[in-house]
């Protein structure tokens, strides 16, 4: 995780595993190199350093076998080692390199202050009143000048940004005021996302969102247009996975496999009968009324209302815009997701972070034998990582079988063993849902008994574990057996008997122990 | 991590691991206490001492409160140190602590990412030192408190060594 500053240019001395390039690309023989001289002193040779960050990646061979490609300017600017300071920010920009974003972009900033304008309208009518017996001539003047101004800001910003992709990193620089340069490495790159919000599609244009491993922020480029943006994301994850430069261009998407498509008509219906929107409305039709009643003050009523009907709003048809034709599909960098009815969004799960998986079976969905996937990938965000919105548990079972190879949904809910009886007095009635099992590839904890879930983390991920006790939990000789993964998260098998937990801790180290012995190497792109 | 960064010399020696529980250091129930006094010091002095100056010494009863309280955390404090516990194993390192709200951790050698060695100046005064285990699972919080600086010394190189050893990704 500590790695992830190594890409921001600031920490420029980290750059030195990067280094190894430099040493085992041959320079062009027609291409003068002038700018390798300058960097080759902050570039110590390869192996100095051998930290994590340094791990043997798909990338290697590449650099070795990669054809160096004459008359390809950014080939020498491409051994120029990050460092810190504007003045490589330079160096790394020739005159000329690089490429700009889309024209339509200093648009996207000139709604901002316009915006802001009427949200001050709105929120005071009272000086608005005032300003509007200025004249019509002098308000239009400074909603010109604001808008001008926003227009100029947004231009002069987009002339300065400009992006370069070089054999290993992707190179951003940016800020008008405060200039700020990224290095990417293309090999830790996490993700790479496409995004078109509703604006944008209408003007075809789209937003990339890159990853990287423990930076908590991400990088994005937009606005780039729909066509380019896609093929700077295949040549991105090309040349991650390898592909020699030339042919990565030309490359293209890697061809995707279709597995599963989420109707309409089946998203709706799950929708509907997920119990929490309809109980924030009903809870809304009871008490908006009492308070009207007690209060008689509109203002306080609607105060109630909308965060309530926000809620409602976000699982029910807001849920159904965002994940409306869920597309999961199957490519060599990993499994690919496109949703959205106004907004599309297009997103790459690299298999190999896949920390842990979570099944869950809302009570109504069950007769129906529905289950939505989640997934909690390590590097990512807090959001929810859904895999699958809805669809029936066979089919959700053979998605994540295909990606975690060995691991059955089936077999793990197959496994859990429920709590022992007696847990009935630390949890009442709800000591029914909780269990835990154990299968050859992964851990399981079941929780929940209205909306099952049960958390699945394969032993080669698991990074430690815990056995807890509360007092009361003492006393009926019950146990708490946690398990702990990459993507900051824990998976907890509540309500466990003393004797069995703590043979199971012992039982899941060797387990863990054994399943990353066996695993693979980490892959992202093959 | 200059000694990460060097390829091991040769494969590091198995050390027997001691296959029992070690204890922390009494000097850190010393440091605890301390710590304790001197949060409940100044509150009991002020209940006590206000009233009596004041010519009310009846209040000074008030201060019976603080001093039950410093009593109690002093016993809890002690029952807690006892507590403390870990344990090296071939493979793994447990950490065992707690009476009330009991825990066991188990880190495998292979996931540590850094170990690191604290000691603040209470701790360096009384010779104690605080190891730190980080694994890329924010949750594993492994710590051991109250140990010799040498012994924190050797135990960090102990398991970076075996860590390297056994190391393996995400």
């Amino acid at each position: 995780m500590t790695d992830g500053d190594r890409e921001r240019p600031a920490t420029g001395a980290d750059a030195a595993p990067d280094a190894p390039p430099s040493s085992e690309t041959p320079a062009p023989p027609g291409t003068p190199a002038p700018s390798e001289a300058p960097a080759s002193p902050a570039s110590p040779g390869p192996g100095t350093s051998a930290g994590p960050g340094a791990a043997p990646g798909p990338d290697k061979p590449t650099a070795a076998d990669k054809p160096a490609a004459a008359g390809e300017p950014s080939q020498a600017v491409a051994e120029a080692v990050a460092d810190p300071g504007t003045a490589v920010a330079e160096e790394a920009f020739p005159a000329g390199q690089g490429k700009r974003l889309h024209p339509v972009t200093p648009w996207r900033r000139a709604w901002a202050p316009l915006a802001g304008l009427a949200a001050l309208a709105l929120q005071d009518p009272q000086r608005v009143r005032a300003l509007a017996e200025l004249g019509a001539a002098p308000l239009l003047g400074i909603l010109a000048a604001v808008l001008l101004a926003a227009v100029l800001y947004g231009f002069l910003s987009w002339r300065v940004t400009r992006f370069l992709v070089t054999d290993t990193e992707l190179r951003i620089r940016t800020g008008l005021l405060f200039r700020r340069s990224a290095h990417l490495r293309l090999d830790r790159i996490q993700s790479i996302d496409l995004s078109r919000p509703l604006l944008a599609r209408l003007v075809g244009v789209a937003k990339l969102k890159m990853e990287v491993v423990g930076a908590g922020s991400s990088d994005e480029l937009a606005f780039l247009g729909e066509t380019e943006a896609r093929e700077l994301r295949a040549e991105l994850l090309a040349r991650a996975a390898g592909i020699t430069p030339e042919a990565a261009r030309s490359a293209g998407e890697a061809p995707a496999q279709e597995l599963l498509r989420v109707d309409a008509k089946t998203l709706a219906w799950a929708l509907a009968l997920l119990g929490s929107g309809w109980a924030a409305l009903l809870g809304l039709l009871v008490v908006a009324p009492l308070v009207y009643l007690g209060t008689s003050s509109i203002f306080a009523t609607v105060a109630l209302c909308v965060p309530v009907l926000a809620i409602a709003w976000q699982s029910g048809i807001g849920g159904f815009l965002s994940q409306y034709d869920w597309t999961v599909s199957e490519s060599p960098d990993g499994l690919r997701l496109d949703h959205g009815l106004l907004q599309r969004d297009h997103a790459t799960v690299p298999p190999g972070r896949v920390q842990s998986v979570r099944v869950v079976e809302p009570l109504l969905w069950r007769s129906r034998g529905w289950a939505r996937v989640e997934l909690e990938v390590a590097g990512e965000g807090n959001d929810s990582g859904m895999l699958v919105p809805v669809a029936d548990r066979a089919v959700c079972a053979e998605l994540v079988s295909r990606f975690l190879p060995g691991v059955s949904i089936d077999e793990a809910v197959a496994s859990v063993r429920p709590a022992p009886r007696r847990a009935r007095w630390a949890v009442p009635i709800w000591y029914r849902g909780y269990g835990h099992g154990v299968t050859d590839t992964v851990f399981v904890a079941r929780q929940g008994r209205l909306r099952r879930v049960h958390t699945l983390v394969p032993h080669a991920k698991v990074q430690s574990m815990r056995v807890g006790q509360g007092p009361w939990m003492q006393r009926l000789r019950l146990a708490e057996l946690q398990v702990h993964h990459g993507a900051n998260g824990t998976a907890a098998a509540r309500m466990l008997d003393l004797e069995y937990a703590e043979g199971e801790i012992a039982a899941q180290a060797e387990r863990s122990r054994l399943g990353r012995r066996s695993a693979g190497p980490e892959r992202w792109l093959t | 991590m200059d000694s990460v960064a060097e390829p091991p010399a040769d494969p590091p020696a198995e050390a027997p691991p001691a296959e029992e529980w070690q204890r922390v250091k009494p000097a850190l129930l010393t440091v605890w206490r301390l710590v304790l006094l001197m949060w409940t010091m100044p509150m009991l002095l002020v209940a006590v001492v206000l009233p009596l100056v004041l010519g009310a010494p009846v209040w000074a009863l008030l201060g019976a409160g603080p001093l039950l309280l410093t009593l109690w955390v002093w016993w809890v404090v002690g029952r807690h140190h006892r507590s403390w516990r870990y344990l090296e194993r071939a493979d793994d390192l447990l950490i065992s602590k707690g009476v009330l709200w009991r825990q066991m951790t188990v880190v495998p050698y292979g996931r540590m990412q850094l170990v690191e060695v604290t000691s603040g100046p209470l701790d360096r005064k009384f010779g104690l030192a605080r190891l730190q285990l980080h694994t890329a699972a924010a949750a594993s919080d492994a710590t051991i408190p109250g140990l010799a600086p040498d012994e924190a010394e050797r135990l960090r190189d102990r398991l970076t060594e075996l860590g390297e050893a056994r190391s393996a990704g995400l």
